[in-house]
């Protein structure tokens, strides 16, 4: 589109021609206002009052208002209007309160011609009467609007607004008796000049201030508003009670709003703050405005359509001083810009997808949509075809149907729930995933679980797997009662034995994650040497000779002896003192033979899982042979880990970085990480697995990721006797006095945690429920309930 | 009030010295606590730690030692570095970067540029984003006012922290405590104890002869039109005239020991802008408010927080029980303009449509003293400027005149601060 673009408009005579311009002002304007027959514009401002001619390339200084030799403060000009039946008759309200009006038929230099002192504060706004020729209304500061005759001396009605104070008056133009006036608590009224003592009608229109409004000049009932809650309203005052029939939502509080004239539904704003631009909405598009002029550098605080019958021009005055006049035809057309194109899921996995219809044109060869592939959604507004709507109209909508079946995400949400992700040995967690992906169906993923298996729980540690088996069967007699005791008491009086046992625990607190058919050595790489190849190497050298046969006993007996290990995670010991476990190395030599006898016990089972996976020994044999630490695979793996994501199957990803942790962890950059966990718990959100979401949010260790869980973490209560939600503090009811939780074993309010049974809703401390528990499996209350506490 | 009590004190763990003070206008209570507790506690852009060291430092530029005191300690409870605490330069370089903005904010907001914003938001790896200093600038002028507050009402120290249990001469709060123990709030008698010499006679007089002046502005107000440049003048005269409204006795201020640390620059006070030879444009209301251009910048950048003050702003200007010490249905709306007018006037903050003549009329000499030092320099407030005006006035009602006093010198701070962000901003 050519800037600068002419345009020339013939309006019953008259004649609008004109450009695009700007001129400098020597201060920043306040307002502007518009001489009846569209030639003329006078803005104003603090320190400046002047009129200037719209001339067909410029607008030309005509009259500085502003005379004198010390300028008083009556010139200060918060607002500024032309009288539309006179041409001669100019108004101002200024900051200290007086309003001014100007004659421009007087001979003088000063054409100052009447000066009414009877606001207190700021005037706001001044507004003459449409029609009758010496009405003028003003609307203030004090919270007062008053109505002058400008023949008298004074005001004739004086209208209370009850203390808030005034924004805008506006004379309705079709009723002769009524104007609307906004203010800063935000209420609209309505009053007719007849009648001072009260208003015909109030309404909140908005929160905050109402900074502006502007009665429709065709439309008989409708006003719009605009306020600092950046809304601009239209309200239909027709009815009995004003109906806000649109809303546009802008992105700063609104300064001034104005109806577009012969355009029904436009409307022009500005802002008071922030934003520099002035748009023109059509109020019926909410969401993008229809035309955006940019000239200004500051904020605009005055607009003005030039003609009320032209809707081309626009005139703007704004703090940076300057004075444009805006061509409808040059502005800027968001719309344009903006792709109009639309993405959705149906309820059944179908997706639509809409977009303009020469980027869907070029791809040919689809099938039509059941008859109304091309349904032009955009003409359900049934819009006035004289509306310029730019290329909107145009829209293909294409429905692709999903497969039968093959938009199931069972095998997700199954995967995500049977998934163990942690709390047990590597090998177990692989062996578990590998197992749940093969039933169902997932044989390259199961696959991979078990690779991860043999590369992590290599054959190099299994002598020590063996051993610690072994250690576990010496001191069996001990292991219960560790279940039972914390282990802090009982730790000087256990031999050697138990304490490397306890030292075992401990390290796998430490690394929940941590594959834990494992071995005093991995143990110990991970307490003291980060590098794993030492320990690695020493070990195979212990033991070469037995490893096949101990490889394949190690699976099966990590699963058959595990649970014995496993101990309650509180229970164990602190770091320090394990201070004293023998070293490795001797253990290892002490212990070398005793595993052979479990070993070969277990011989036979042991070679289930071997049939399934042929892959297995062989690679356990090439592991063994280079003698390769799991290191040398992380890169691999890491691999392995990026192609699952870019396959989309996030959930491998992350399962996986999850239960290798610190193995992979540190390879993979931080960002990526935390992209795979924010992509996979949102999945998992939306397939509503909460709990599987939150385990993962608690087992990652992205700081980001593991903050998710601490935020909006208030829990509200409602009272069990009344059901009102209790707001100011969580154990006693406002409403109806009564303490919400009592503790069924003390009878007293419970304030920090409570627990309860959801089988008969009774509960009370935690400590007194567990205790309670422990001696009866009764219900405390009395109830009957046979309660259990897990 | 018990409720107010109760959510104070499940918010903050403690019901301060402050609260109990404030309380004899619950209704502000309430939004001060709203605030407070939104700004310190709830969602924005600072971290915790952030928020409470930057109220140390704003506390510290007054040598406020009682919310000093209150916040080291809540900045350690939410995890702050201690070493901090030894002094800006241990801080971050970021916060140092703030400091600049701390001072010329506290004692002449004035001078603030946009040369100051950029230096701010544009320092490298240190920079502040706008969101983070709106909220920095909030918590600065909240904490400047608070300690203003704190002075002017002779708040004594908490109980746990130094000098909480030691022996005071009795100030407000502990009035206080009696007020409320005793569900009594008229204090007239320990008034006229604590005042000692004056005679009531006297005193009487002082308030009849308010009310007179009250009326008498009220009547003529129509009759007696100044003229445009006289109103204007008068408005120098008082800019100038407040200046020279200080306190002869500069009483040795108690020595904060552990505040000093904060301080970089203890030579930079308030210092009157007309003395200082340098021109600075009086800031005029009408073209940049709180209520139009103030709100929408804050809620912007800090959304709700603009609301909250802005609430607050309302109550502490329109509260008000048409009460003058022993009067009743008293009109005082004129007198609650006068000072917070005089208060932006002494930040060169001019409204137009406001005949400045009637500051003079309505405030007297040690009452602007008084006015002056709380706003000005807290620290030098002494009981004998607080018992000295207004003698004959309840308590509450002294509280109500300092909660004029912060909120508009909280407004005149964020006004300026404002603009400043948004002239960098265009």
């Amino acid at each position: 589109m050519e800037k600068m673009s002419r345009v020339t408009t013939a309006l019953g005579g008259s004649v609008l021609t004109g450009r695009t311009m700007h001129c400098h002002l020597d201060a920043p304007a306040n307002a502007i206002s518009v001489c009846r027959d569209a030639a003329q514009v006078v803005v104003a401002g603090r320190s400046i009052f002047k009129i200037y001619a719209i001339e067909e390339e410029q607008f030309v200084e005509k009259l500085n208002l502003r005379v004198g030799r010390k300028p008083s403060l009556n010139l200060s000009c918060a607002d500024v209007v032309w009288h539309q039946m006179d041409e001669n008759l100019l108004a101002t309200a200024a900051t200290n309160g007086v309003v001014v009006t100007w004659n421009l038929g007087r001979p003088s230099r000063n054409k100052q011609d009447q000066l009414f002192t009877e606001h207190k504060r700021t005037v706001n706004k001044v507004c003459f009467h449409p029609t009758e020729a010496h009405v003028l209304l003003s609307g203030s500061q004090d919270g007062f609007m008053k109505c002058f005759d400008l023949r008298r001396k004074d005001s004739v009605s004086t209208f209370s607004g009850q203390s808030e104070s005034v924004r805008d008056v506006q004379f309705s133009i079709r009723d002769y008796f009524t104007f609307a006036s906004t203010f800063e608590n935000g209420n609209v009224q309505l009053w007719d000049i007849r009648r001072p003592d009260r208003c015909e009608r109030m309404f909140t229109a908005h929160n905050g201030p109402v900074f502006c409004c502007d009665w429709h000049p065709e439309d008989r009932g409708w006003l719009a508003t605009g306020g600092r809650d950046k809304m601009v309203k239209v309200w239909d005052m027709t009815t009995h009670r004003a109906k806000e029939v649109h809303c546009v939502q802008t992105i700063a509080s609104v300064a001034r709003v104005k109806w577009r004239p012969e355009c029904r539904h436009h409307l022009a704003t500005c802002s008071m703050m922030v934003d520099h631009n002035i748009y023109v909405w059509d109020v019926r598009r909410p969401f993008v405005p229809a035309a955006m002029f940019e000239e200004h550098r500051d904020v605009t605080t005055g607009i003005a359509w030039r003609h009320p019958h032209d809707p081309s021009f626009l005139l703007s005055g704004s703090k940076d001083s300057t004075l444009c006049q805006h061509l409808f035809r040059d502005a800027s057309q968001p719309v344009e810009r903006a792709n109009p194109e639309g993405l959705c899921y149906g309820l059944f996995g179908d997706l639509a997808f809409a977009a303009k219809e020469s980027l869907v044109a070029t791809e040919s060869g689809r099938k039509p949509y059941t008859g109304d592939r091309r349904h032009p959604i955009f003409f359900k507004r049934k819009l006035d075809p004289a509306e310029p709507f730019a290329g909107l109209a145009s829209s293909a909508l294409s429905v692709f149907e999903m497969e039968p079946g093959s938009g199931s995400m069972s095998w997700f949400v199954d995967t995500a729930e049977r998934y163990a992700l942690a709390g047990r040995p590597l090998a177990e967690l692989c062996d578990h995933n590998a197992k749940v992906a093969r039933e169902l169906g997932r044989n390259q993923v199961a696959q991979t679980w078990t690779m991860l298996r043999i590369i992590y729980c290599s054959p190099g540690l299994v002598p020590a797997t063996n051993l610690n088996h072994s250690v576990g069967k010496g001191s069996s007699c001990g292991l219960p009662l560790m279940n039972s005791f914390n282990l802090k008491d009982m730790a000087p009086g256990l031999g050697s034995e138990t304490r490397l046992d306890r030292s075992k625990g401990d390290t796998r607190s430490d690394t929940v994650l941590l594959d834990s058919s494992a071995t005093l050595i991995t143990n110990e790489d991970n307490e003291e040497t980060e590098g794993s190849d030492v320990p690695a190497d020493y070990l195979l050298g212990d033991v070469e000779g037995e490893e096949d046969e101990l490889y394949l006993l190690d699976p099966e007996h990590a699963h058959s002896e595990e649970p014995e290990y496993v101990l309650p995670q509180e229970a164990f010991p602190l770091r320090h003192e394990i201070v004293d476990t023998p070293p490795g190395p001797e253990h290892l030599q002490d212990k070398a033979d005793s595993p052979h006898v479990s070993g070969s016990e277990a011989d036979a089972a042991s070679l289930v899982p071997m049939d399934s996976s042929f892959s297995l020994i062989s690679v356990s044999h090439a592991l063994y042979d280079s003698r390769l630490p799991p290191d040398f695979f992380s890169a691999l793996v890491c691999d392995m880990l990026r192609f699952y994501a870019e396959q989309g199957d996030v959930q491998m990803a992350v399962s996986v970085l999850i239960v290798l942790g610190e193995r992979v962890r540190k390879d993979i950059d931080e960002q990526t990480q935390e992209h795979w966990y924010t992509s996979y718990i949102d999945l998992l959100q939306r397939f509503c697995l909460w709990n599987v979401s939150n385990q993962v949010v608690k087992l990652s260790t992205s700081r980001a990721i593991s903050c998710l869980n601490q935020a909006s973490t208030t829990l509200h209560v409602n009272c069990s006797h009344c059901k009102r939600p209790m707001s100011s503090r969580g154990w006693i009811c406002d409403r109806c006095h009564r303490c919400a939780s009592m503790c069924a074993v003390c009878h007293h309010v419970v304030k920090g945690l409570f627990v309860w049974c959801q089988g008969c809703s009774h509960g009370g401390h935690l400590q007194h429920i567990m205790k309670w528990l422990e001696g009866s499996s009764h219900c405390p209350a009395g109830c009957g309930h046979l309660c259990e506490y897990s | 009030m018990h409720t107010l009590f109760a959510d104070s004190f499940a918010a903050l763990g403690r019901l301060d010295n402050i609260t109990l003070v404030m309380v004899f206008h619950p209704q502000y209570l309430e939004s001060f606590l709203k605030t407070q507790h939104y700004l310190l506690q709830m969602d924005g852009p600072l971290p915790l730690h952030y928020r409470h060291y930057i109220g140390i430092m704003a506390a510290a530029r007054h040598q406020c030692s009682y919310l000093v005191n209150l916040h080291v300690n809540d900045f350690l409870h939410v995890g702050g570095d201690p070493k901090w605490l030894n002094g800006l330069e241990n801080a971050p370089q970021k916060l140092q970067n703030l400091g600049e903005l701390n001072k010329v904010l506290a004692h002449r907001p004035w001078l603030i540029t946009k040369e100051h914003i950029e230096g701010l938001l544009k320092a490298e790896e240190h920079s502040w984003s706008l969101a983070e200093l709106v909220h920095a600038v909030v918590l600065l002028t909240h904490y400047h006012s608070l300690a203003s507050f704190t002075f002017g009402c002779g708040i004594s120290p908490e109980i746990h922290c130094d000098g909480g249990h030691t022996f005071r001469p009795p100030s407000v709060s502990n009035y206080c405590f009696c007020d409320i123990t005793n569900g009594n709030h008229s204090v007239d008698e320990m008034q006229v104890n604590s005042a000692g010499n004056v005679s009531v006679s006297d005193s009487f007089f002082e308030v009849e002869a308010l009310m007179e002046k009250m009326r008498q502005l009220q009547e003529c107000r129509d009759e007696e039109e100044a003229s445009q440049e006289e109103m204007a003048s008068r408005f120098e005269i008082e800019k100038r005239e407040s200046m020279f409204v200080f306190s002869s006795d500069d009483e040795e201020a108690t020595p904060a020991r552990d505040v000093s640390r904060h301080f970089e620059d203890t030579s930079y006070g308030y210092k009157d802008f007309s003395r200082h030879g340098m021109h600075v444009p009086t800031f005029r209301v009408q073209d940049y408010c709180w209520e139009d251009h103030g709100y929408s910048l804050v809620n912007r950048l800090y959304p709700d927080v603009g609301q909250l003050i802005d609430e607050k702003f309302h109550i502490a200007y329109n509260l008000t029980y048409n009460t003058m010490a022993m009067h009743k249905d008293v009109d005082t709306s004129m007198l609650r303009r006068a000072i917070w007018n005089y208060i932006h006037c002494m930040f060169g903050i001019r409204y137009d449509d406001y005949d400045y003549g009637e500051i003079n009329q309505l405030l007297d000499r040690s009452f602007k003293v008084y006015i002056k030092t709380v706003v000005c320099t807290p620290e030098k407030v002494t009981k004998r400027m607080y018992d000295s005006f207004w003698r004959q006035f309840k308590h509450s009602e002294k509280v109500h005149v300092n909660l004029l006093l912060i909120e508009a010198r909280m407004q005149a701070e964020l006004l300026y601060a404002l603009r400043a962000i948004t002239r960098y901003m265009t």
